[in-house]
């Protein structure tokens, strides 16, 4: 590793022509982030007066944050390429004890709803 | 152990290569803000239960963070009338900082990865500026949410009210002032025609004589709605407030061993790629945080 005596292997290179490429990926995924929060903030401005229904406007929100997250996720930190091995081992843990608290907000609260109306 | 066996040494593994392919730090890294991520999932899931609980009498965001500096005290600008209410605008521009000093940390990344010292510099000086902004607008959001409105609310002591036909218990119910003059106080249910039932009257001198005036939020009382919007507000943002301010510390640190020139030496700027890593989901969390506590 890094205090023995051979060159340490893991760290990242690459040249000035790869690094004009990947600045322009950087670049461009800004202008996608810039774009989706924008509509995000139109949107929260807007919904009210435009008389959408709320539960749509709601769902709108949660998929533009998920496709935002996935991007800064995937290439601001690189994770799509990395070895299929490390994205699992984030990805997969993450996501089931995510969905698994999801799935108690839910229940939880669809009961707790029911127990108020009964008293 | 009481027996050993023989290893085929041209079997095992020597140690060699990580299944991952990548540094042992970087991997830590990786494993914390798993975690790390899963705290914050716990918080915004919490939020989203009591929400969804008190959804009746829980204030939006919309009509509590409505400051934006610079123009409380500019009524005209240009022949423009201006809006001292401004919703979401304040927090959309914190949130297009924080996009903006994460695109600065991901090309100082690309420029360690170039061995280019003098990009990696400028890239991470604006990164850490760009924290730097993002905390203190977040202390100037904290200060007005503290120190609330000059009209202030009025929290209701013990009592019932009749909501529809439906009867309410109204001790810490928080009413909102109708208009300047104090006359008339709006509850936070509405009536079966969608308005705001209201106290006014002999109604109203009597809740005001066992209620009391509230201004600002902290952690038991809250102008704007249920106390449990404040407990929430300064948990959440308290908790990713502080993830940014010693992320700020942290590329400082890097900041200055790049100035002295301890990466160029090693050979590589992995330790930058860490502390970007860090920085990115510092910006990720933000993502979810403006979604469900600013916009839903």
């Amino acid at each position: 590793m890094e205090h023995s005596d051979q060159p340490y292997k893991y760290a990242q290179h690459h040249s000035e022509a790869e690094g004009k490429k990947t600045r322009r990926m950087i670049w461009n995924m800004f202008w996608v982030l810039l774009a989706i929060t924008s509509v995000e903030v139109g949107l929260g401005l807007v919904w009210k007066g435009w008389g959408i229904d709320f539960h749509y406007v709601k769902m709108t929100f949660i998929v533009l944050t998920l496709v935002k997250a996935y991007f800064i996720v995937a290439y601001y930190m690189h994770l799509k390429h990395e070895k299929p091995f490390l994205e699992n081992i984030i990805i997969v843990p993450y996501m089931l004890l995510a969905l698994y608290l999801i799935y108690m907000v839910i229940t939880e609260g669809t009961f707790t709803h029911y127990i108020e109306k009964l008293f | 152990m009481s027996h050993t066996e023989a290893v085929d040494s041209k079997e095992a593994w020597g140690g060699g290569t990580s299944p991952f392919g990548v540094g042992y730090g970087k991997l830590m890294m990786w494993f914390f803000l798993m975690s790390d991520a899963l705290s914050f999932t716990g918080f915004l899931a919490a939020y989203g239960f009591f929400r969804h609980n008190y959804s009746a009498i829980w204030p939006t965001a919309e009509n509590v963070f409505t400051h934006f500096p610079g123009i409380e005290s500019i009524n005209e600008l240009f022949g423009i009338h201006i809006d001292h209410h401004q919703p979401l605008l304040y927090v959309a521009m914190m949130t297009f900082i924080l996009i903006m000093s994460s695109v600065t940390m991901v090309l100082a990344v690309e420029a360690g990865q170039r061995m280019d010292k003098k990009a990696v510099i400028k890239w991470m000086f604006w990164t850490i500026i760009g924290g730097l902004i993002f905390v203190g607008s977040q202390a100037w959001e904290w200060m007005h949410f503290i120190h609330g409105t000059e009209l202030g609310a009025f929290e209701l002591g013990i009592g019932v009210v009749d909501v529809n036909g439906v009867i309410e218990q109204t001790q810490g119910i928080i009413g909102r002032w109708a208009d300047d003059t104090k006359q008339v106080l709006m509850l936070p249910w509405k009536d079966a025609a969608g308005e705001y039932i209201t106290l006014s009257g002999q109604a109203l001198a009597e809740a005001m004589a066992n209620g009391q005036a509230i201004h600002g939020a902290n952690l038991t009382h809250n102008e704007y709605g249920h106390p449990l919007f404040a407990d929430f507000f300064f948990f959440i943002t308290g908790f990713h407030g502080t993830h940014v301010f010693s992320g700020v510390v942290l590329n400082f640190i890097i900041f200055v061993n790049v100035i002295m020139g301890t990466y160029e030496k090693r050979g590589h700027y992995e330790m930058v790629e860490k502390v970007g890593l860090y920085w990115h989901f510092v910006d990720l969390v933000w993502v979810f945080v403006f979604t469900f506590f600013y916009l839903i």
